[in-house]
């Protein structure tokens, strides 16, 4: 690792030369623009950053950065960052998957990655479709989605990434979407600082399978009265005069009220550090889909030891008991016996 | 040893016969502890000096139903004064713990061995439960062996009374009164094993009591019982002078990838999945972080390859260790490895298959799975160790291979090396070959505007190897992936005319490799043997001692065996045509044959064995006995 001081970037010097792909108008494309215009801010190097994907549109992201990568097979992207992550403390790994990568074939290595919290941030690019396999329903497509895959509509429940992150003992979890960078970029920050894994959900458009899925929530005019910002130590309050609020009833439900009818005292306040996650499990379940108001932001934020860190402290333990290991030594640590 | 000879003298007032090797098998339930009463065994043996090779053959349920025929557990050793290569082909002496282990083992006894019974085992359920309908140790079945029924238990209880140990407990120490009886009648240094015992159950004194108490019992009833008639003496071999110690397969593949972690520099990373026979060595591993060892249980193996991979990317010496179904699960990463020309070890502990299959015994039928088991023109080199401790210098090899090639590579044991033993020569490591990871450190092409670029599949001219270039290095930076590359630039490429391309310069590189490794040897004194004896892996010595018996009986038979299965060592071809008749003995149907075929063009005949046992000597034996007509 070098000790001088990081070289000022731009978004261009975080561009490789490689020609961008994915589909006009695909919302990928505002997600990378995000990426590589927040890098040249996080004080890093290029040459210490590494992008890794599985299969999927969203997983070509890593052949058009300039930094190290790998494009590996679909859904294992977490278990490689795993080994990388553990032997390579000092380099920032990123991963960026479809919901199909992440949560179908790759279900396993997400939810043990998030629970180990090994240093990753992972970008989830949901479109609740297929989209490099044209058009087949995802694990987060709405129940009855109609599809190449399902002409009389789907039969299977979706996951909600965030509830499922939460589940798999994630020490951080955010929201995101395709349309705002500003708020895309402050939660890529925020999960990068992150000393562990970090998920992130990004809804993305995929416009030619799948087009308008998050338009309800996400669309300009809409923003105001159906993204719900989660904002750490303030009350959860949205609309366009924040004239909406959530509380917790006694019960422990969430409900989303007129801060009026409650008063203002009366909304909760949003605390994303909180040990329990119970709070950001009932948050993250406050819409049913992307049709109602919907938080964004980060839901949870938490210290927890770091997976690499523990296992290097085990080593340097290890070492410092027993001395580096020698391997005359080890050779010789059955019973031996000499003949001549 | 001085000491001992007095000792021995003094209280050996019987009749002491000098033999030169005995094959003993323990056999009992499950739950007797014979795997380790055979391990202590062999221990002390080794320390005395014999050569041995032992051969542990456990059900796959960790206690089936007591006492009944599936849930007899078995450990065999030979022991001999002069080199062995096998764990014998039959027992000498059976220790049978219970009716169930005399009845799953009687069968393969010859006339005249020898039987110790733990006679209070055969109550009338114990039998029932066995299958027998009358005891066999009074309806005369057993007339042709020598039998010593010994009220094991019964001694062992007694003697660990005034101990305090209740009854119940005593019981289990019953295996050590076992191997305090076998003791004696090999004469067994005794120190060995009570050192042991003090130092094992250092912080269970009611145990440790118990089992010592039980194990000199054991030794004294042999002794003073006017039971046997003599002991007998299993001298000590002539080995080559080193230092020796006594090793499975599983302990030295896991030494084996230490030292070479040690050798290249590069920091271990191991992901893996527990799996049998496979797991002692991520447990092995796992205890060694004072060399930086990282081992990783990750959640299926799939994440173990996976993890390796990314460790291997990251610059670090990536390994991942499995067997049967676990080897399934892995190909598709193994593809992408070889896509990505990254340097990793897949290590495949052979059980019996297909699906769940055997999982305690052993087969080598993954061979053909290693060779093709992928979508896609998908090669890989193959190594394969042939002893327990060979699987230290194999486990090397493939390191070095890796790293040289930056290519996975598939290293073959399987579940009779994994948990087999035998006395291993130390070697002197600072002898062993240095590994040079030759990492790049600088751009390596000029591009079309004269900047200086790196182009991470711009390969070596010799070795057709790509650079290495692990994250960190500025102006390295590049991305590597499955899709296929662009010759040199590693730019994702659909050209029809670049796919052919690189497909060929796949498999030279691997075909390459021939270049790099040992030519076969071949054991052929005379140089005038008829028959070729082609084999690979853990039958090496049982063919070695098939060999020297049908020498011995005349017949001109000459012995080679693969270390190197992909790509096949140069010379093979022409060892091969030297030979009028080949026999290839394997424990699959036929894989290496059916390759050697292939390759050469030559009538190599197969003999098989699929029975999750290793093949014994005199079948091999009489198969070259059978391709040659009849004895000498
Ligand atoms: C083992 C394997 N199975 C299936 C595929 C085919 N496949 C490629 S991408 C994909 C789904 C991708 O969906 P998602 O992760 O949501 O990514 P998107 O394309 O929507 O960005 C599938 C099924 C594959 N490449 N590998
Ligand atoms: S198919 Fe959909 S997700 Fe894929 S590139 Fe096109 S628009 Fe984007
Ligand atoms: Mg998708």
């Amino acid at each position: 690792m070098t000790t001088t001081a990081v070289p000022a970037t731009t978004r261009k010097d975080w561009a490789s030369d490689q020609e961008v792909r994915w589909c006009p108008g695909c919302g990928d494309y505002s997600i990378l623009a995000a990426v590589q215009m927040l890098l040249p801010e996080l004080g890093v190097r290029r040459e210490n950053t590494v992008f890794l994907s599985g299969i999927g549109c969203a997983a070509r992201f890593p052949y058009y950065m300039s930094t190290y990568g790998m494009h590996s097979i679909h859904g294992r992207a977490p278990a490689i960052a795993t080994g990388l992550a553990t032997t390579r403390p000092d380099l920032d790994v990123w991963i960026v998957t479809g919901d199909g990568d992440a949560l179908s074939i790759g279900g396993n290595h997400l939810i043990h990655a998030l629970r180990r919290n090994v240093r990753m941030t992972i970008l989830m690019f949901n479109n609740q479709i297929y989209g490099l396999t044209k058009g087949q329903y995802s694990p987060t497509s709405e129940l009855a989605k109609v599809t190449k895959s399902t002409p009389f509509g789907s039969l299977d429940t979706p996951f909600n990434p965030v509830s499922l992150a939460l589940g798999a003992e994630a020490s951080f979890v955010a929201r995101t979407h395709d349309m705002d960078r500003q708020h895309m970029q402050e939660m890529f920050r925020r999960a990068h600082e992150h000393d562990g894994a970090a998920f992130v959900e990004v809804y993305q458009n995929c416009n030619v399978f799948n087009d308008g899925a998050f338009e309800k929530i996400t669309g300009r005019e809409a923003r105001s009265a159906m993204l719900v910002p989660l904002v750490h130590g303030e009350p959860i309050r949205f609309g366009k005069d924040s004239e909406k609020g959530v509380v917790q009833r006694p019960d422990g439900r969430l409900e989303i009220v007129d801060v009026a009818d409650v008063g203002e005292d009366a909304i909760l306040v949003h605390d994303e550090e909180r040990e329990d996650p119970g709070l950001a499990f009932a948050l993250s379940r406050l819409s049913r889909g992307p049709y109602e108001p919907t938080p964004i932001g980060v839901f949870r934020a938490v210290r927890r030891p770091e997976y690499g860190a523990s296992m290097a402290e085990q080593l340097a333990d290890a070492q410092e008991r027993r001395g580096v290991g020698d391997l005359k030594a080890l050779l010789r640590s059955g019973a031996t016996w000499t003949v001549g | 040893m001085t000491t001992t000879e007095e000792h021995r003298t003094e209280e050996h007032p019987r009749e002491q016969r000098k033999i030169s090797r005995v094959v003993v098998r323990f056999a009992g339930d499950s739950g007797d502890g014979m795997q380790l009463t055979g391990d202590r065994f062999t221990a002390s043996s080794a320390l005395f000096g014999n050569d041995l090779s032992t051969f542990p053959d456990f059900p796959a349920e960790i206690r089936a139903p007591s006492g009944t025929l599936a849930g007899v557990s078995a450990f065999q050793v030979q022991i001999a004064d002069r080199d062995v290569t096998t764990p014998g082909d039959v027992p000498n002496v059976l220790v049978a713990m219970n009716p169930a282990a005399l009845k799953a083992n009687v069968g393969v006894l010859e006339k005249g061995a020898t039987l110790v019974v733990n006679a209070d085992a055969f109550d009338e359920r114990s039998l029932a439960k066995a299958g027998y309908d009358a005891n066999p140790l009074s309806d005369g079945s057993l007339a042709a062996f020598t039998v010593y029924e010994v009220p094991m238990t019964s001694i062992t209880q007694q003697v660990c009374k005034d101990a305090g140990v209740k009854p119940r407990d005593a019981e289990r120490s019953k295996n050590f009164f076992a191997l305090g009886l076998v003791s004696w009648l090999y004469t067994r240094p005794v120190e060995p094993t009570i050192d042991w015992i003090e130092k094992r159950f250092a912080d269970k004194p009611l145990v440790r009591e118990a089992n010592s108490r039980a194990f000199r019992a054991g030794y004294h009833f042999g002794e003073t019982a006017e039971l046997f008639e003599a002991s007998y003496e299993v001298g000590p071999a002539q080995f080559p002078p080193g230092e020796y110690t006594q090793i499975s397969g599983n302990q030295a593949l896991a030494w084996g990838l230490i030292a070479a972690s040690k050798l290249s520099g590069l920091p271990l990373f191991l992901g893996s999945y527990p799996i049998t026979p496979a797991s002692d060595i991520l447990h092995e591993l796992s205890r060694r972080k004072e060399f930086g060892v990282r081992t990783f249980q990750a959640e299926d193996e799939i994440a173990g390859i996976g993890s390796a991979i990314g460790a291997a990317f990251g610059g670090a010496l990536g390994v991942t260790t499995t067997s049967g179904p676990g080897v399934d699960l892995k190909s598709e990463a193994i593809g992408l490895a070889i896509n990505l020309e990254l340097p990793l070890v897949v290590v495949d502990v052979q059980r019996g298959g297909p699906s769940t299959g055997l999982p305690t015994k052993a087969e080598q039928a993954d061979l053909l799975h290693a060779m093709y088991g992928r979508h896609g023109e998908a090669p890989v080199p193959i190594v394969a160790a042939k002893t327990p401790s060979h699987c230290f210098d194999a486990a090397i090899e493939a390191v070095r291979i890796a790293v040289k090639y930056r290519t996975p590579v598939l290293l073959l044991s399987d579940g009779y090396l994994a948990n087999g033993a035998e006395p291993w020569r130390l070697p002197d490591v600072d002898l062993l070959e240095p590994i040079d990871p030759a990492f790049a450190t600088a751009p390596n092409h000029v591009d079309a505007e004269g900047t200086s670029v790196f182009w991470p599949y711009l390969r070596d001219p010799e070795t057709l190897a790509r650079p290495w270039a692990p994250p960190g290095i500025p102006g390295l930076e590049h991305r590597i992936g499955g899709l296929e590359k662009a010759d040199g630039s590693g730019n994702v490429s659909y050209d029809p005319a670049n796919h052919e391309r690189m497909v060929r310069l796949r498999a030279a590189k691997i075909a390459g490799i021939a270049r790099d490794i040992p030519p076969v040897e071949v054991d052929d004194e005379a140089g005038d043997a008829e028959l070729l004896v082609l084999g690979w892996g853990s039958t090496y010595g049982a063919i070695v001692a098939a060999v020297r018996r049908a020498r011995a009986r005349g017949h001109r038979v000459a012995h080679a065996h693969l270390v190197h299965l992909h790509p096949f060592p140069e010379n093979l071809g022409e060892v091969l045509a030297r030979y009028r008749r080949v026999l290839v003995p394997e424990m699959n149907l036929g894989q290496l044959s059916r390759l050697v075929r292939a390759e050469y063009l030559v009538d190599a005949r197969s003999l098989s064995k699929v029975q999750g046992v290793p093949f014994r000597a005199r079948e091999i034996e009489a198969a070259i006995e059978a391709e040659l007509g009849g004895p000498a």
